[in-house]
């Protein structure tokens, strides 16, 4: 019995080499599909700020109101903002080729960015905007060298002078016993309406309801791999004790 | 009921068929647990075969389609994401059961006399499925799909003369597009799942008339008792029936694991890029082939020097075939007066041993990119993988083996 559950370990080995890729320093984001309220607060913040220009094209309101505990009726008169029905997919009215003259390439659809790019990345993109006069729109990003977007979140982050700390540990002084480089923006070029913590805590929302869209089923999934497991597991016992009546008499 | 099974019998060999390959087919007692890999990937074949069926249903394939399908598949089907998931991880562990499969014929010589014909049979079905795997793998349309059909299409193309008129005959197109996605699901879905099982079926007659082999390599048809049934055999009903189902329930275990906690595997089953759509103006930075295929794509980039004026490329693909070919005539390279590693000496004993950490540590070198130091490594370790094969006859010869017992060992 142990051969065999070692053998099959041996088997998997291979798959456990995971494929790393190097690029610039994340924040860590642990997403939470089971914190509705966060959720909640994400799905107004994507909706308000940014679905003007990124589609969730594969995805429908409704599941989002169901899964999300938001009423229908809240949901279309709050969150849907282009007449579109409850059951239809979250399409914007955005015109994709005159998008890609904007700003260079049409905003991608946004459904599946945590499976592409990962949590991580996603939180600290949308926290990673500073002043940037040399490009078109005035600003850049440490995440997305160079990228088209311009800074939609200005309003409620303010803009960083300079560029923000994203991956960096805060280091505390050993003298005074400070924490230095704890801010994620050392110098503003103009504030915003919410401090760098709520900021934080709305871009966790945001990025949770990102991963959520991305993946919609996970919790269900999970739920249902336990019994799934504990099914197999209660199978095994009596496929083991079948095997063990019939081969007593092999010698 | 008995009348009824008379019935038929009278017409079809029914209960003649069941005893000769279930019921009164008699397999040695000391099989261990490298033979659950055989019955394992039949079962993984049924999950494809099922979950493929279900996921046709709903899957569009167009260009245009296509990608938009799967998710339609991932969020509006009803139960869609557990098939797509089933049939995506069983892709991987298809190739897990199958590899071990193999591997356990390479460590007790079961491609040796009389088992030739089951081991290119095996053979087949490994090449066969292969190809299923890389067709199925663009069906998503994601951008992972779209390049690693484009590299691997294009290989097609370092062939002198025919190659480019070749890969465009395989695209059906200049470039993969949605006639490439057509075909390719066509043979996906009917043609190789047809040739798939029918090598199946001559992989497993051929089996039952030779009968299977053990860890210990002996005939068991050589000592039979007074009935004529081998002493060191059991019938496969119930013994071995029962004894699949419990590596049936631990396969189960860590194949859900996998399906309903890490569906992606990190990247390894589902690679991140096939979550965009595919896109012919974009190339994403690192194209790496599923991680099945990576052990022979290291070899493929460990290739690089021009030769007798053709290019390093065509030469890769020359090795990377090479590497798939050479298995095929194993059975005439073993010479060994025994089949099992237990019983062989220590040169073939190192020289499994070295094969394996070749293959395995091609494999990463496969999926990570290529440097130069990963470059002489691959170079070394493919050379290894040749030597195995192409020193065979001489070390299997040459090596002090030991006696090999009358009957089996536990």
């Amino acid at each position: 019995m142990k051969k065999l559950i070692v053998g099959l370990f041996i088997s998997l080995l291979p798959a456990l080499t995971l494929a790393a890729v190097a690029s610039a320093p994340l924040d860590n984001m642990e997403p939470d599909h089971a914190n509705k309220a966060s959720l909640q607060r994400g799905a107004a913040l994507f909706t308000n700020y940014c679905m003007g220009c990124h589609s969730m094209e594969y995805a429908r309101y409704k599941r989002v109101s169901e899964d999300l505990g938001i009423p229908a009726e809240l949901y279309e008169e709050n969150l849907i903002f282009t007449g579109a029905k409850i059951g239809e997919l979250m399409k914007n009215s955005m015109n994709k080729d005159m998008a890609a003259s904007w700003f260079g390439a049409p905003p991608p659809d946004l459904t599946l960015s945590s499976r592409l790019r990962g949590e991580d990345w996603i939180y600290s993109y949308l926290r990673g905007f500073y002043k940037d006069d040399s490009r078109p729109l005035g600003v850049n990003n440490v995440v997305f060298a160079n990228v088209g977007m311009p800074h939609v979140l200005a309003d409620l982050q303010g803009l960083c002078a300079v560029e923000p700390r994203i991956g960096v540990d805060p280091s505390v002084d050993p003298l005074s016993g400070d924490i230095r480089n704890g801010e994620v923006c050392p110098e503003w070029e103009t504030e915003g309406s919410m401090s760098p913590q709520e900021f934080n805590s709305a871009m966790y929302d945001l990025t949770n309801f990102m991963s959520y869209m991305g993946d919609p089923v996970k919790l269900e999934r999970e739920r249902l791999g336990m019994f799934a497991l504990i099914f197999v597991a209660i199978f095994f016992i009596f496929a083991y004790l079948l095997n063990r009546e019939y081969w007593k008499d092999i010698h | 009921m008995n009348k009824l099974l008379n019935w038929v019998d009278e017409r079809l060999p029914v209960v003649d068929a069941w005893n000769k390959h279930v019921g009164k087919y008699y397999a040695p007692k000391n099989f261990n647990v490298w033979y659950f890999f055989g019955s394992l990937a039949m079962l993984v074949l049924v999950n494809q075969l099922i979950t493929g069926i279900w996921l046709t249903m709903s899957y569009n394939p167009t260009a245009e389609g296509a990608f938009a399908s799967v998710e339609y598949i991932m969020r509006d089907v009803q139960w869609g994401w557990l098939l797509r998931y089933l049939h995506s991880t069983g892709a991987s562990a298809f190739f897990v059961v199958v590899y071990c499969h193999m591997f356990r014929g390479l460590m007790y010589g079961s491609y040796k006399k009389p088992r030739e014909l089951i081991w290119i049979f095996g053979m087949l079905i490994y090449l066969v499925l292969m190809a299923e795997a890389f067709m199925g793998y663009l069906l998503p349309w994601g951008q992972m799909s779209y390049w690693g059909a484009q590299v691997i299409v294009n290989l097609f193309g370092a062939i002198p003369l025919i190659g480019d008129d070749l890969s465009l005959w395989i695209r059906g197109d200049y470039l993969i597009s949605g006639i490439t996605l057509n075909r390719f699901f066509a043979l996906h879905v009917v043609a190789l799942p047809i040739v798939l099982l029918g090598l199946v079926v001559l992989h497993i007659l051929a089996l039952h008339e030779v009968g299977s082999n053990n860890p210990d390599g002996i005939d068991i048809k050589k000592n039979k008792d007074e009935n004529g049934i081998p002493k060191d055999g059991i019938p496969f009903h119930p013994y071995y029936t029962v004894h699949d189902l419990m590596g049936v329930g631990v396969f189960f275990f860590v194949f859900f694991i996998v399906v309903f906690f890490f569906p992606e595997m990190g990247g390894l089953f589902l690679e991140a890029p096939n979550f965009e759509p595919a896109n012919a103006l974009k190339t994403p930075n690192h194209i790496a082939p599923v991680w099945y295929f990576t052990p022979f794509y290291a070899m493929l980039r460990a290739v690089t020097i021009d030769l007798f004026g053709l290019d390093a490329k065509f030469w890769g693909v020359v090795v990377m075939g090479g590497a798939i070919a050479i298995l095929f005539v194993l059975p005439w390279l073993d010479k060994s007066p025994v089949r099992s590693m237990r019983y062989k000496g220590i040169f073939s004993k190192v020289a499994l041993t070295l094969f394996v950490i070749s293959f395995v540590v091609l494999g990463y070198l496969g999926i990570v990119p290529a440097t130069e130091a990963r470059t002489t490594l691959a170079q070394i370790l493919t050379t290894i993988y040749f030597l195995y094969f192409i020193l065979m006859p001489f070390y299997t010869r040459m090596e002090k083996t030991k006696p090999v017992p009358e009957r089996v060992t536990g």
